[in-house]
């Protein structure tokens, strides 16, 4: 459908996901230029985690279709889409618990997208290259941390740890949900420069927040949902005027800070 | 409160022995005495898989050769439980379709057992593979039960359709006449795949597999198929189960329905259980401890279940972390009572 011409990195058509009767996305159509940073926002239960699932192929839609650098690849598994180059991080981290930090980076560094790239360790150097990783996304490098038990890591770790295995997939676009969350605002802090840096390099980010003062520093562009609506599309600053917005986030005919 | 107030209570510590600490590092290649240390376990392993056989009169010859055979099972069992996160129950499976491969090719194809028993193995491995392959996306118990189901109704099916030897099974098989070949191609075979499969589960495939135990989806958003590593982990416990089972039809001659029975389902989780999970050489050490028991106790006729499952409860109560890890820990660390 919409192809490379215009900077479309990702481009969601249409999409509707139902559970049941339950309608969890409906008609929701918005797309992402290449190096953009898109903010997801919406209450609870507002659909932005199944959007990801859809996204990447976690959870099939039911109508509707994704478009990645023109291909629809709704209906394509996993593995398949975070190969073409869409990374994600999960809400709830997913360390390897028993493994050590940095021997939780060499599945994605394993991966058939990986290996194509040079660097990546393909001659038994992946231990390397995931410390090396880990240190840039803010590990300390000579201190044990690396080599700890990833379920031994306090949540700021396990949060960059989710990231660091978006970048050893050497992923184009990635998905972050809920980064922020958990974390202190020191933390907040310290990981905001390393999304920016990403950014600079060339990376697409697709961020669901709760966190907005934070959120509306880095993104460019916001999608907010609402019970599976999408209630606004355009410039983060607009979209805390629009009186949809205002209402899914407080409730009619009241006056809201954020 | 009482035991608070006493001025006696002690504590156990353990403290790494200071010859560990030395030669956790490159450090250890400094001294003989520290390359003994390191050496020491492996040397005795070595010793007792190729020297120890010699000196075995020809009855307990049999024994290690059933031992290795329980041993290869515990092993293909440990490493789908511990490092792909699945339970199975498929040892009667691998032996059964093992068995009887290497029995068909034998008999069939009149093939010898240097290009039956190889052939076997991989074959069968890729039967065992397909077999399992609707069932891989089943988790924990679920997929226990569908290894478990398999032996049944292939045994029932050669029963009933009378095909590949029937109720009597395939008799006459070619077999290696001089015992010491047959003793020592499982002294080797077990030798290598024990510290073959020790080394590919430290490797970055290894960490893979264990990625893929602790969380699946994690796993597939890095760009790897689960169903592929599934798949793979199964082929390579099947493949070791299978040469266990294509193993013995050589050693017997003979390959028939007893082969899908169930104690080589259970005795080698219970040999993996008591030895320690997740070690390999508790694998080894448990079948090593629960095959020969099994023959000592033979005199004692009935009586040698109750024994045989009083030692094995004793084993687990007492020392529920296993046998190795036990071992390990005497061997690397002292420990002493402390005030507290």
């Amino acid at each position: 459908m919409s192809g490379k011409e215009n900077g479309t990195v990702l481009r969601v058509e249409r999409l509707s996901k139902m559970f049941g009767g339950v309608v969890a996305l409906n008609d929701v159509t918005f797309e992402i230029k290449k190096g953009d940073i898109l903010g997801v926002i919406g209450p609870n239960g507002s659909g932005k985690t199944t959007l990801i699932n859809c996204i990447t192929g976690f959870v099939k839609p039911t109508h509707g279709g994704v478009y990645f650098n023109g291909t629809d690849i709704s209906g394509f598994t996993p593995h398949k889409i975070a190969n073409m180059g869409i990374g994600r991080t999960f809400q709830v981290v997913r360390p390897y618990h028993t493994l050590p930090a940095y021997k939780n980076l060499i599945a994605p560094l394993f991966s058939a997208r990986a290996r194509h790239f040079p660097g990546s360790g393909g001659l038994g150097n992946r231990g390397g290259i995931a410390i090396d990783i880990l240190e840039d996304v803010g590990f300390e490098r000579d201190a044990r941390v690396p080599y700890k038990p990833a379920g031994d890591l306090p949540l700021g770790y396990l949060k960059r740890l989710e990231l660091a295995r978006c970048i050893a997939l050497r992923s184009d676009v990635m998905i972050l949900d809920e980064v922020f969350s958990g974390l202190s605002a020191a933390e907040i802090a310290s990981l905001v420069p390393l999304l920016e840096r990403l950014n600079m390099d060339g990376v697409t980010l697709i961020m669901v927040e709760h966190r907005l003062k934070e959120l509306f520093t880095l993104a460019s562009k916001v999608v907010v949902l609402s019970f599976g609506v999408k209630l606004f599309e355009g410039n983060s600053d607009d979209a805390l005027k629009d009186e949809k917005v205002k209402e899914a986030y407080f409730g009619k005919g009241k006056e809201g800070m954020i | 409160m009482a035991i608070s107030e006493n001025k006696s209570e002690r504590r156990l510590e353990r403290i790494d022995r200071g010859i560990k600490a030395r030669t956790d590092g490159i450090y250890a290649l400094l001294s003989w005495r520290e390359i003994s240390y390191l050496m020491a376990p492996r040397t005795f392993l070595l010793m007792g898989l190729l020297v120890l056989p010699v000196f075995l009169p020809e009855v307990w010859q049999r024994v290690f050769c059933l031992a290795g055979i329980y041993s290869l099972l515990a092993i293909a069992f440990d490493f789908l439980f511990s490092y792909a996160g699945m339970v199975s129950l498929g040892g009667a499976l691998w032996m059964g379709v093992g068995g009887y491969t290497v029995g068909i090719l034998g008999s069939e194809f009149g093939l010898p057992p240097v290009f039956s028993l190889p052939i076997g193995t991989f074959l069968g491995g890729g039967i065992c593979t397909v077999l399992l392959l609707p069932t891989l996306r089943l988790k924990g118990i679920y997929f226990a039960i569908a290894t478990f189901i398999y032996p049944f109704i292939i045994s029932h099916i050669i029963e009933a359709l009378q095909i590949a030897g029937g109720t009597f099974g395939l008799a006459d098989l070619p077999v290696i006449e001089n015992g010491w070949v047959v003793l020592y191609v499982m002294a080797v075979l077990l030798t290598g795949i024990f510290f073959g499969i020790r080394r590919l589960v430290i490797e970055d495939v290894g960490m893979v597999f264990r990625s893929m135990m602790e969380n699946d989806q994690a796993v597939s958003a890095s760009g790897i198929s689960i169903t592929v590593l599934r798949t793979i982990a199964v082929y390579i416990a099947s493949c070791i189960g299978c040469l266990a089972g294509g193993y013995l039809s050589v050693l017997y001659g003979w390959v028939g329905m007893s082969f899908f029975a169930l104690d080589f389902s259970i005795l080698p989780i219970a040999a993996s259980v008591i030895g320690g999970p997740g070690t390999f050489a508790g694998s080894l050490l448990g079948a090593f401890i629960l095959v020969p028991l099994t023959e000592f106790l033979r005199p004692f006729g009935p009586m040698r279940m109750v024994g045989y499952s009083v030692i094995l409860a004793l084993f687990v109560v007492l020392k529920p972390e296993g046998i190795f890890p036990y071992l390990t820990r005497k061997y690397n660390q002292f420990q002493r009572w402390v005030e507290v």
